[in-house]
């Protein structure tokens, strides 16, 4: 038996990992590649952001922390990519922590959180432009050396099983914690901080474990994106896309919702390359449809494509019921 | 049980409770009346931690808990109820309760299965489905008592649960708070209605301009002199004794 929420997340994964049996285009596992990265990131935001309500607009420190803890750990010192890999979720979990500590300590909540996240993501932006250990504005490679070793892999649907493993896993992790007392308390927090504090809840240290458990998850983001593309700079790492990314995904699929991120991510990039594909290479064609989906959600959709299917559905079983 | 001793809230210059001090019996409903803006609720939110006073200090139990964070006065069985409710508006009633009941079960299927004992007890079995949004006043006021409840406190404090409600609403719930106590619950409880304060509380604390200025069975402080003068004014309690007594002594008694 398959507790409450699992059996969505077990379809969705299990079709996505059917897809190399009926497909073989190339451009069709790079486009899925960069959509499961994406989800994994955006589900560490939906985390915290969706779930805790602490909407934050610098999700790019958690996953530049992951790109450069592994990319840095293999090229300056030679380890090996997994425990790259572990050392990179440690550092995003950390790196939350102290974000979490700094502002969740003084109290900071709404667009006054927001904006401190996206300083700390400038600042960190900034710093890795300049500094050596991080390749200054030329960024860092990674030596090519395809083998499950170094968590490289030539075969494109092999990378998207990893990535998919990935994204299966937080799926099931925040399935667990909506599940959960933990989750209660989140929630809690999001919808009245004083009356969750009058129930006993620990409002501190709820916040904390979200804001590092999200730090984590984004930051293996990074991890995949850079054993992916081999590359990571300043711009890519630390960059206000990937912080836009992470926060647009959950808003259109459904913000607070376990599935919610995946959705969103595929929805938006599915869009976007259709558009692409009737208007050609307009540059910047794809982020001119994300405005127009984000527009569409807010105004027609607040609570994000299943929150729309998830009313409909209560409205036909309502009427079935009559 | 609980004990409040010389508590001061100042805001800036204004002083919202005046060296005010309480001691509630175990096992008792205790009442707390006073005039509007007496300090009354700022006296809740020191007693659950949520204010931290200026002086004073708060003990449960002869324990002092002047400096305990809310959660942890939770914990330790201090529930209150807000008098501007705050219901968790996007949860469902079920939900609502249930935040409450995993302070003491930490296991989801326990925490659930209290949370609809609770629901029962005040009356909201019908609506748990319910969007919390979607509740009357009466309906949010029970949920504030169920959450609340739901935490399985030493002591209840309530603050103006009645207010809003009409007379048949105030009559369905007074013995729900009965039971409450009852089952071995202490309360203390904020209230303007006064038929449920004479018909509920064993004995009552009278704030006024901060400060305490009486304590008694309920009989005993609505005859009070300094009470009646400061819901009504000041000479009001003497004019109050001169008509009763030319109406007593006149011709047409
Ligand atoms: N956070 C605050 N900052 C400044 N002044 C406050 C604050 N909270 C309450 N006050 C003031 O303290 C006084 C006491 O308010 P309080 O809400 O405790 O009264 P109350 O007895 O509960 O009144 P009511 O019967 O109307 O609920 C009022 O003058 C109020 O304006
Ligand atoms: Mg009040």
């Amino acid at each position: 038996m398959i507790g409450r929420g699992y059996l969505p997340i077990i379809l969705v994964t299990l079709l996505i990992a059917a897809t190399p049996l009926v497909i073989s285009s190339n451009s069709f596992f790079n486009f899925t590649v960069l959509v499961l990265i994406i989800a994994l990131a955006a589900q560490g935001w939906n985390l915290l952001g969706g779930i805790g309500g602490q909407t934050s607009f610098g999700h790019s420190m958690f996953f530049g922390i992951g790109a450069y803890t592994a990319s840095m750990l293999q090229t300056h010192l030679g380890v090996n990519a997994w425990l790259s890999l572990v050392a990179a979720i440690a550092a995003g979990a950390l790196a939350g922590l102290i974000v979490g500590f700094l502002s969740f300590r003084a109290g900071l909540r709404g667009s006054y959180f927001a904006l401190v996240t996206l300083a700390f993501a400038e600042l960190l932006r900034v710093l890795a432009n300049a500094s050596e250990l991080t390749g200054g504005a030329a960024g860092l490679l990674l030596k090519l050396d395809p083998g499950f070793a170094n968590m490289q892999f030539s075969s494109r649907p092999t990378f998207m099983l990893l990535a998919l493993a990935f994204v299966f896993a937080s799926l099931v992790i925040t399935q667990k914690i909506v599940n959960s007392r933990f989750g209660a308390h989140l929630v809690a927090v999001r919808e009245n901080e004083d009356a969750a504090k009058a129930l006993g809840v620990d409002v501190l240290t709820v916040k904390l474990k979200a804001i590092s458990l999200s730090g984590a998850m984004t930051a293996a983001a990074g991890v995949l994106y850079v054993q992916y593309f081999l590359y990571i700079d300043a711009g890519i790492a630390f960059g206000i896309w990937i912080s836009i990314e992470a926060l647009l995904a959950p808003m259109v699929g459904g913000r607070g919702m376990v599935l919610g991120p995946l959705i969103g991510a595929f929805t938006l990039h599915g869009l976007g390359e259709i558009t692409k594909s009737f208007a050609g290479r307009v540059p910047g064609i794809d982020l001119i449809v994300f405005a127009i989906v984000l527009i569409v959600v807010i105004a027609f959709a607040s609570s994000g494509i299943l929150g729309l299917l998830k009313k409909l559905a209560d409205r036909f079983s309502s009427k079935e019921g009559a | 049980m609980l004990k409040v001793e010389n508590a001061t809230m100042r805001f800036g210059g204004l002083i919202a409770v005046n060296n005010a001090s309480l001691d509630v019996r175990e096992g008792s409903i205790t009442g707390l009346i006073g005039p509007n803006g007496a300090g009354k609720t700022t006296l809740f939110a020191i007693i659950a931690g949520f204010l931290k006073p200026t002086e004073g200090a708060i003990s449960l139990y002869g324990k002092d808990i002047t400096t305990e964070q809310p959660h942890r006065r939770a914990i330790s069985g201090i529930a209150r109820t807000f008098q501007i409710v705050q219901p968790f508006a996007g949860l469902n009633v079920h939900e609502n309760i249930t935040v409450g009941a995993y302070l003491r079960h930490a296991k989801p299927s326990d925490a659930v299965e209290k949370a609809r004992e609770v629901a029962r007890q005040v009356g909201l079995e019908k609506d748990l489905e319910k969007s919390a949004a979607s509740l009357t006043v009466a309906g949010r006021k029970r949920l504030e008592l169920a959450r609340a409840l739901a935490t399985e406190p030493k002591i209840l404090l309530l603050d103006e649960v009645l207010a809003g409600l009409n007379p048949s609403e105030i009559r369905d719930i007074i013995p729900v708070i009965r039971t409450i106590r009852n089952s071995g619950v202490t309360i203390l409880m904020i209230e303007h209605v006064m038929q449920a304060v004479m018909n509920l509380c064993e004995h009552v604390y009278v704030l006024a301009q901060g400060k305490m200025i009486a304590e008694g069975t309920p009989t005993v402080v609505c005859n009070d002199q300094a009470v009646i003068e400061a819901y009504l004014g000041k000479g009001s309690a003497e004019r109050i004794a001169r008509q009763s007594a030319e109406n007593t002594g006149g011709p047409n008694a």
